[in-house]
């Protein structure tokens, strides 16, 4: 029972320091690089906790990002919805993949998020990025492992622990 | 755990109708925020979570800069501390000159009887070192409405126009940075009086003038200030300065970039400009003017007389 409450915790803290770290500033030069923290965060929890987030999660988790650090109401939303979907539809895969394997489908999930943020972004009439746009896919992929693994270890040792 | 006995290419426990829903649901939530700007209020109804949030995310940055400052040679501080000694005494020294300007001008307007000239009224504000977007020219600020903050406010740092207030939540404010891809500023350039338009590029470091007609007066190195136009910026406040002319694509327009004046990547501080700016359009009608009542003659309520005394 402690365990599961830990547990809780641990799943609860992982958002919210996604959220502080989708905030947090880079140096100037450093900016368009920052990973899409609370996309990693939201695959992370999608490939191994599914019966606790859902669409609908994904969709709230969304609206917070967007309350957060959002211009408009709904666009993060979709972005982690369709992350989500993607996500659970092929999760029985994803989880067993190797590492690399998984972090070039990481890397795919994270681009295809950029697409569709470009398309929302389009959609408002807001400018063509620049191409700096692209490299966060990049760096986020390069996070994933880290990411992947931080959390692995973490329930592993609460598992452990018990 | 439904999904664990799935075979490996079964499809996930997610159906596409649901996918469906969310998405029509955010599409839906997008376009009505669009129109009604739902995201400010429920912001500002959230701001109890959402302002620490933001101190909280900075708290790193400002500690890394403490540390900086605090491990900074002696040395490295004595310098800065003399070339700023330095400045100040330049600064003063133009304000002397300055003063005795302000009170001729002061004369003349009341000759004059110009319009009344704001005296600048300015609020200290500092930086909540918070990325919103890195492809969106935001900064997020330390005060709010508590402070007596408002939305379109302009906001400038010693060396010039920094942006203008678009938000604001109880203590904290959010600007948008004159090199905002969606920001524009009316500008004057100094040296001609040419009046354009400067719009944010997206880069910090440049603005573009995409509208200048072709024979127009135009030069690297020439300064751009606030025109005063629009009503939002006063006039008279640096804006930039003109990097490169050439021609835009259709050859009808030149194009200009221009170089922010204001260190837009390196304030800590920022002052906000309180006053609104001068009134636009023309000036309020004056009272009824004329020669001195001895000299207009008959009673003023008599119609022909009061005609021959306005008629010129």
């Amino acid at each position: 029972m402690n365990r599961a409450r830990v547990q809780g915790w641990l799943f609860a803290g992982s958002f919210a320091l996604a959220l502080l770290l989708q905030l947090m500033p880079l140096p100037l030069a450093l900016a368009p690089l920052k990973p899409y923290w609370i996309g990693l965060v939201l695959i992370y929890w999608a490939i191994e906790m599914p019966e606790r987030v859902g669409l609908g999660f994904a969709f709230l988790f969304g609206m917070a990002g967007d309350v957060m650090t959002g211009e408009l109401l709904g666009e993060q939303a979709l972005r982690l919805v369709v992350l989500a979907f993607i996500v659970l539809r092929f999760r029985a895969r994803l989880r067993f993949f190797p590492m690399g394997q998984q972090t070039l489908a990481v890397l795919a999930l994270l681009l295809n998020d950029r697409i569709v943020m470009l398309m929302v972004r389009g959609f408002s009439g807001e400018a063509m990025p620049p191409a700096t746009f692209w490299l966060a896919p990049l760096t986020g992929m390069l996070a994933w492992p880290f990411v992947y693994l931080l959390f692995d270890d973490l329930r592993a040792r609460l598992r452990a622990s018990e | 755990m439904r999904t664990d006995n799935a075979t490996l290419f079964a499809e996930g426990s997610v159906s596409t109708l649901r996918l469906i829903v969310y998405l029509a649901f955010s599409v839906a939530l997008m376009v009505l925020d669009h129109r009604g700007h739902y995201l400010e209020v429920l912001r500002r109804t959230a701001s109890a979570l959402v302002e620490p949030a933001y101190r909280l995310a900075a708290f790193p940055a400002d500690v890394a800069r403490a540390t900086r400052t605090a491990v900074a040679t002696q040395d490295r501080l004595a310098g800065e501390n003399r070339e700023l000694r330095e400045q100040l005494l330049l600064a003063q020294a133009r304000l002397n000159r300055l003063d005795t300007l302000v009170a001729q001008n002061a004369r003349l307007k009341g000759l004059l009887d110009a319009q009344k000239n704001l005296g600048l009224s300015v609020q200290f504000a500092r930086l909540v070192d918070v990325d919103l977007d890195p492809f969106r020219h935001r900064i997020v600020l330390d005060v709010g409405t508590n402070q007596g903050i408002a939305i379109g406010q302009p906001v400038i740092d010693a060396h010039g126009v920094m942006g203008q207030i678009i938000e604001v939540l109880p203590n904290t404010a959010v600007a948008m940075l004159i090199t905002d891809p969606t920001h524009a500023i009316p500008v004057v350039i100094e040296r001609t009086g040419l009046r354009t338009i400067a719009y944010g590029s997206g880069a910090i470091d440049r603005l573009e003038l995409p509208n200048i007609p072709i024979s127009a007066d135009v030069k690297p190195g020439d300064k751009l200030l606030t025109s005063g136009l629009g009503g939002r910026f006063p006039a008279g406040f640096p804006v930039g300065e003109i990097g490169s002319v050439s021609n835009d694509k259709s050859g009808m327009f030149a194009a200009a970039t221009a170089r922010p004046s204001a260190a837009l990547d390196r304030s800590g501080e920022v002052l906000l400009l309180r006053d609104q700016p001068q009134p636009y359009g023309p000036p309020a009608l004056q009272g009824e003017m004329g020669p001195p009542a001895e000299l207009a003659g008959p009673a003023p309520d008599a119609p022909p007389a009061a005609a021959a005394a306005t008629s010129p």
